[in-house]
């Protein structure tokens, strides 16, 4: 049998996690998500300039290029932690897009880019179309090399997150029928190219991407010879960091719930002391522990070749499978309030949905799992 | 603890290997039990009985345990060395498993002086085997409603009633009891008391009963004007609840302590997934029907978590919202895991999945159906799997009593 991965905790990780547990404790009440979610920019600019100022973003970029250093094992608590509390804002988009900047750009791009990401500047990718499955090599979008040597870029992008605000975006396109990474600034798009989506989760700004028109040098293309690797680690990083989100957003939901059915009174009793309630809640508990030491395992062994991508595809369809019955049985424990918009159950239950249908759901995984295992 | 030295470790570890090699003897001759819940007959008691023993006397159980009551003295490292050892080796199970697990750990913490040099030494050896007398025909999960009476006299309490379900009944020498010595408590656990009771006294008497696997296991006990000596309480009289519940910590694996080895040798997913590798249906390996395969990769999962989920409770920042919500829990998810995959592994048999243990064509003997019915003896035994939820809901996530 392969080595499925094992847990292991850094004295770093600790510490985020210490401080994050605290910070977003304070800094996303669900007063305060509620209020984010229907304001036009959907976060808190204050708390993404503090977040800057944290370190939190350069935490996985290495020294050289403005960063700590450290490693996504150590952005994975943080994570976990924003999950917890709802937490909105460009963080993960902008944290993943520098991950496929260290994995593909070229040198001047990295020079460039990365010091001003780690110091607070939005990015994001444009990986996403519709109507293909959740392969990093699904790619329809194209860009055609043109008698100048420039690249004229065609197709749509979707759930580019957090793009209006991001000063990079990084898209996936073929090239001559090979795929390749190219890095757009704002200053390309023509009006218009962008299209905010109605997403399920009101925590995100979301949006389609027209490529079409939008023309860029030569010099905006990845390194050729490792953008497929690269795109194959964004899709595991970006995994690993939504199982994170989801562990964190499965406790609150099962914490949330607890305290419906520790204080609702129905038939003289109180309702946590039903069997019909109380099981089904150890249930989602035992889920959501299990799907917590998956994620710490993903976590510890991401850079191990071959463990890390069992361990992360574990992870993540342990994380939804967890998150949708938590989410699911919370919005049915809290009877009729359940129903309305002021339960929060519903704000799980969507957030959970939307990671589901990012990067791959609990089927896909397994299934890439059989072909890992067997 | 002593600090452990890696190099004695390493050497001890090798050791241990080298010994579990030459004297595992994995095909007696005849069935060997997979639990100590299904020792049935005395062919598989005294072969288990003389293995135990063997595995003691060179070392390698109870290495944990103090010196003066016959175990190692070695830190916890070594016996976990040793019993990797003889997992790895396949070695048979560890027989006197109420002594090694729950009645030992539980007089090394509790127990009196005299107790400890009366019984430590024999549970590891072997050589006095022990029961548990706790459920009652009337009650089982409402342990603490138990009649069985316990009166004083004496030197000595006189017992009348009966234990049911009584592992190892037939061949135990002492039994951990508990009986009511006071029927008129406002609370019906403050009437309880917590006995070592010898087996062989007069007015004991252990009647066979047959599991829905065929074999026999474990007993009806019957007290008739039984004797009990005092100094075989456990706790003051009347404290026998408490001492019952920290039992049961040891018995689920909630609280450490054990002398070490295995007592069920119960097949994990990645046996299951063996042979699943090596199962064709017709004509095709079974692992590409995309169904099987799924349900597969799901039991890999969960069997990793379950190990993950061991790791993590050594990581104090990693179970500071509830420390005690894996341990309380995992008798829970394993257990349960356990059934289910047993039940995926006879289905994975397909046409063969109809025979049973002694049929030639059976896949493995017989093994699958024989593990799915014995998997019910522990989401039964030890607090089923419903009184389990019930402790994670109320103990670690503060429901309400149901
Ligand atoms: C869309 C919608 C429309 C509705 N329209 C109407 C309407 O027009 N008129 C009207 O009068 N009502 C209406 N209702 C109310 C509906 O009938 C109640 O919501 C429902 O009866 C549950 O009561 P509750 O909301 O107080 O939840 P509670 O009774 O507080 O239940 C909370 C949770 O506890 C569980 N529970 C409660 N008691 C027990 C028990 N003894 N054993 C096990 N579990 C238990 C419930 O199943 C639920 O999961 C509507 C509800 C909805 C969702
Ligand atoms: C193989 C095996 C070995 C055993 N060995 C021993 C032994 O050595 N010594 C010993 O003392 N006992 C032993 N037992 C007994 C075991 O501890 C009891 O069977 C167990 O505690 C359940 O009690 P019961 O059989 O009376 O079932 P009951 O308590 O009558 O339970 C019947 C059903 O009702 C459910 N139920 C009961 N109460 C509740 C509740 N409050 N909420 C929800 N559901 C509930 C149970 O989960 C079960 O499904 C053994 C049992 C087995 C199967």
């Amino acid at each position: 049998m392969k080595d499925l991965g094992r847990i292991g905790f850094t004295e770093d990780q600790a510490t985020l996690l210490d401080v994050a547990t605290d910070f977003c404790l304070r800094r996303s009440p669900v007063a305060t998500v509620r209020r984010l979610m229907e304001a036009e920019a959907g976060h808190d600019p204050a708390v993404w300039a503090e977040l800057g100022d944290l370190g939190w973003l350069g935490v996985a970029i290495p020294e050289a290029y403005g960063g700590s250093g450290l490693g996504l094992a150590e952005v994975v608590p943080l994570v976990e932690q924003m999950g917890r509390r709802l937490m909105a804002g460009p963080f993960v988009s902008t944290t993943l897009a520098a991950q496929a900047l260290i994995a593909a750009g070229t040198e001047d791009q990295k020079r460039e880019a990365l010091p001003r990401i780690a110091a607070g500047e939005a990015a994001t990718l444009a990986l996403a179309e519709l109507d293909t499955d959740w392969e990093p090599d699904a790619i329809a979008c194209t860009a055609t090399r043109q008698a100048d040597g420039r690249l004229a870029l065609s197709g749509r992008k979707v759930l580019v997150t957090d793009a209006s605000e991001a000063r990079r975006i990084i898209a996936s396109v073929r090239i001559d029928g090979t795929p390749a990474l190219v890095l757009l600034t704002p200053d390309d798009l023509p009006a218009g190219a962008l299209r905010q989506e109605t997403v399920i989760d009101g925590t995100r700004r979301s949006f389609g991407l027209t490529l079409d028109g939008i023309v860029l040098d030569a010099d905006r293309r990845f390194d050729p010879n490792r953008t497929v690797a690269a795109l194959e680690h964004v899709h595991l990083a970006a995994n690993l960091l939504a199982a994170a989100d989801m562990v964190g957003g499965t406790q609150a939901c099962i914490d949330y719930t607890l305290d419906y059915l520790r204080t609702r009174n129905q038939f003289g009793k109180v309702i946590g002391s039903y069997q019909a309630l109380k099981h089904p809640i150890v249930d989602a508990y035992t889920r959501y522990e299990q799907a917590r030491s998956h994620l710490y395992s993903a976590a510890h062994c991401f850079n191990e070749q071959g463990t890390g991508e069992i361990a992360v595809r574990m992870a993540k369809a342990s994380a939804d499978v967890a998150y949708s019955f938590a989410a699911d049985r919370a919005i049915q424990f809290h009877g009729g309030f359940g129903f309305t918009w002021d339960c929060d159950a519903q704000l799980y239950r969507r957030r959970a949905i939307w990671h589901a249908a990012q990067f791959g759901d609990a089927a896909f995984h397994r299934k890439k799992l059989a072909r890992l295992l067997f | 603890m002593s600090t452990v030295d890696p190099k004695d470790l390493a050497d001890f570890s090798e050791q241990a290997d080298a010994w579990f090699a030459e004297n595992v003897e994995r095909d007696p001759g005849f069935m060997l039990p997979l639990t100590f819940m299904e020792v049935g007959t005395d062919t598989q008691f005294n072969f288990l009985r003389d293995w135990q023993n063997k595995v003691w006397e060179a070392g390698y159980l109870g290495a944990a345990w103090p010196k003066a009551y016959g175990g190692g003295g070695l830190p916890q490292a070594f016996q976990i060395a040793a019993t990797r050892a003889m997992r790895k080796r396949q070695g048979p199970i560890m027989l006197n498993a109420i002594g090694l697990n729950w009645a030992g750990p539980l007089l090394l913490e509790m127990g009196t002086e005299a107790q400890k040099q009366a019984h430590l030494k024999g549970i590891l050896s072997a050589e006095d085997i022990w029961c548990q007398g706790f459920s009652e025909p009337g009650h089982g999960s409402d342990l603490g409603s138990a009649q069985t009476r316990a009166v004083r006299d004496g030197d000595h309490y006189v017992v009348n009633g009966s234990k049911i379900w009584t592992t190892l009944g037939r061949y135990a020498k002492y039994m951990i009891l508990l009986a009511r010595t006071d029927p008129s408590t406002e609370r019906k656990y403050d009437g309880l008391s917590f006995f070592l009771m010898p087996m062989k006294a007069p007015g004991i008497e252990t009647v066979p009963i047959r599991k829905l696997t065929g074999e026999h296991g474990f007993t009806q006990t019957f007290f008739t004007d039984a004797k009990a000596p005092a100094d075989g309480l456990v706790g003051p009289e009347g404290g026998g609840w408490k001492v019952a519940m920290r039992t049961l910590e040891y018995e689920r694996g909630a609280r450490g302590g054990q002398a070490g080895g295995y007592v069920s040798v119960g097949a994990n997913a990645f046996d299951v997934f063996a042979l699943a590798q090596r199962t064709k249906r017709g004509g095709q390996p079974v692992l590409e029907d995309p169904l099987v395969a799924d349900e597969m990769v799901g039991f890999l999962m969960e069997i990793q978590a379950l190990t993950l989920n061991g790791q993590r409770t050594q990581v104090p920042e990693l179970i500071a919202d509830r420390p005690q919500g894996i341990p309380l829990a995992s008798k829970l998810m394993g257990t349960e895991m356990s059934r289910r995959l047993n039940d995926f592994a006879v289905r994975l048999t397909g046409v063969r999945g109809a025979y049973y243990v002694d049929e030639p064509e059976a896949a493995d003997n017989g093994l699958w159906a024989r593990n799915y019915l014995n998997a019910f003896s522990a989401t039964i035994g030890g607090g089923t799997s419903q009184i389990q939820a019930n402790i994670v809901g109320e103990h670690v996530l503060g429901l309400p009593k149901s």
